[in-house]
């Protein structure tokens, strides 16, 4: 059986994140690479962050997902350069975050204010107020941070730019 | 490589992998004890980060000691005098004062390092380096904002952050102290040599000291002994509750 790239592509393209399931694993840019080796299909994958719990899900399903496509040989392989970077995050995917009611990554990872400088004003998903407020650089999950809207009094995540 | 230069990398990245694991797991110790809700997130999303920190320069030890071993047998299954963690991240978390005290000392040395590090020919020790500095940012932060706010705080909490610097700022020597494992990295240009990033965690100290109006203690003998695996007594209790259980069941899996 001849084994094509974009076929693996679109498979992986359909993998939602386990803790995001709005976006794919390859909106995401978890997934970076494919390659195929006679037989045998390597995917490379990269964490978001060191400790994301998800990594072990997301390598059983993308394993699971293309072995129901008769493939039997799939191998994982994680990798950590380039480094991460919610920069990868294209608007199409960025949109689909704030449907969801996750304030997406706003600016540029190479913004270098996060040690010096105040906390951004973030547009809260749910109303589009400005009049939101860090409560917490750390969130749900390692990537996000917790805000609260002024304006619609809800709570909500930020998908830290990172 | 030669044998030399294998032997003091699998060395080193000991030492990398080891003070992650074990801050990791003090930090660990919070969940569910947090003062607040938000914080006891924070604390556990911080011990997230150096276990993830620590399994990826751990795995890399162990290839490099090319002997079989992962990063279960290297966290699990070595005696506390194999171990390499800084002496301060073995340090009980006490009160709260005292966890942020330790983390940003612990912090501010990591953002440094990792920062040199980066620049490493060691093209793996690199591309971690980076990926772990966007962490440490956060912990840096988190930390220097919650001394901060202790020490320039009520009397209460800035004599627990007082109290905490007379207990921990002995233990700041040791993040600095270097051996032959060093000289040899140093001269490969595999890491850098940590004499260069002193000044600047010790200005990052002073400058949020000055916002917290408190002083750096004068005239404390620095203790030492983490490079060689001479720990303060609280390691082996703590290993003692983290690797039971793959000492009693070697093997075990969930
Ligand atoms: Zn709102």
């Amino acid at each position: 059986m001849l084994i094509q790239k974009e076929k693996i592509w679109s498979i992986l393209k359909e993998i939602p994140d386990p803790e995001i399931p709005v976006i794919s694993i390859v909106d995401l840019g978890i997934a970076r690479d494919v390659r195929i080796e006679g037989e045998k299909v390597i995917v490379d994958i990269t964490p978001t962050y060191s400790g994301c719990p998800a990594m072990n899900t997301i390598e059983k399903d993308i394993i699971e997902k293309i072995k129901e496509t008769g493939i039997e040989r799939v191998e994982i392989n994680t990798v950590f350069s380039p480094v991460w970077t919610t920069d990868w995050l294209n608007d199409e995917a960025k949109e689909k975050l704030r449907e969801y009611g996750i304030a997406p990554p706003d600016g540029k990872s190479t913004d270098k204010s996060l040690l010096t400088g105040k906390p951004k004003i973030i547009n809260c998903p749910r109303c589009g107020s400005k009049k939101t407020v860090l409560v917490s650089q750390f969130g749900s999950t390692a990537c996000k941070a917790l805000y609260k809207c002024e304006s619609c009094l809800e709570p909500f995540d930020y998908f830290k730019c990172h | 490589m030669t044998d030399k230069i294998s032997k003091a990398l699998f060395e080193y990245c000991l030492r990398l992998g080891d003070s992650p694991l074990i801050l990791g797991q003090r930090l660990g110790e919070w969940c569910g004890h947090g003062p607040i809700l938000e914080e006891d997130i924070a604390l556990t999303n911080i011990a997230l980060d150096l276990i993830g920190q620590s399994r990826a320069f751990l795995t890399y030890a162990g290839e490099i000691e090319a002997k079989g071993r992962t990063e279960d047998d290297l966290a699990f299954l070595r005696n506390e005098r194999e171990f390499r963690n800084l002496l301060l991240t073995e340090q009980p978390n006490g009160d709260f004062a005292q966890t942020m005290l330790r983390q940003l000392f612990v912090s501010a040395f990591q953002y440094y390092f990792y920062s040199a590090l980066k620049l490493s020919k060691d093209k793996t020790l690199s591309a971690l380096a980076e990926k772990s500095l966007k962490e440490v940012s956060y912990h840096l932060r988190h930390s220097a904002q919650w001394v901060i706010r202790l020490g320039d705080g009520t009397s209460e909490s800035k004599a627990r952050l007082e109290n905490a610097l007379d207990e921990l700022w002995k233990y700041t020597g040791d993040l600095f102290d270097m051996d032959d494992t060093d000289t040899i990295l140093i001269k490969e240009g595999i890491v850098p040599d940590l004499n260069l990033l002193r000044e600047d965690w010790l200005d990052k100290i002073s400058e949020t000291f000055g916002l917290a109006s408190i002083s750096i203690p004068e005239n404390v003998f620095m203790m030492s002994g983490s490079r060689k695996g001479k720990h303060t007594e609280h390691l082996g209790h703590m290993l003692s509750e983290m690797q039971y259980l793959q000492r009693a069941f070697p093997g075990a899996t969930w």
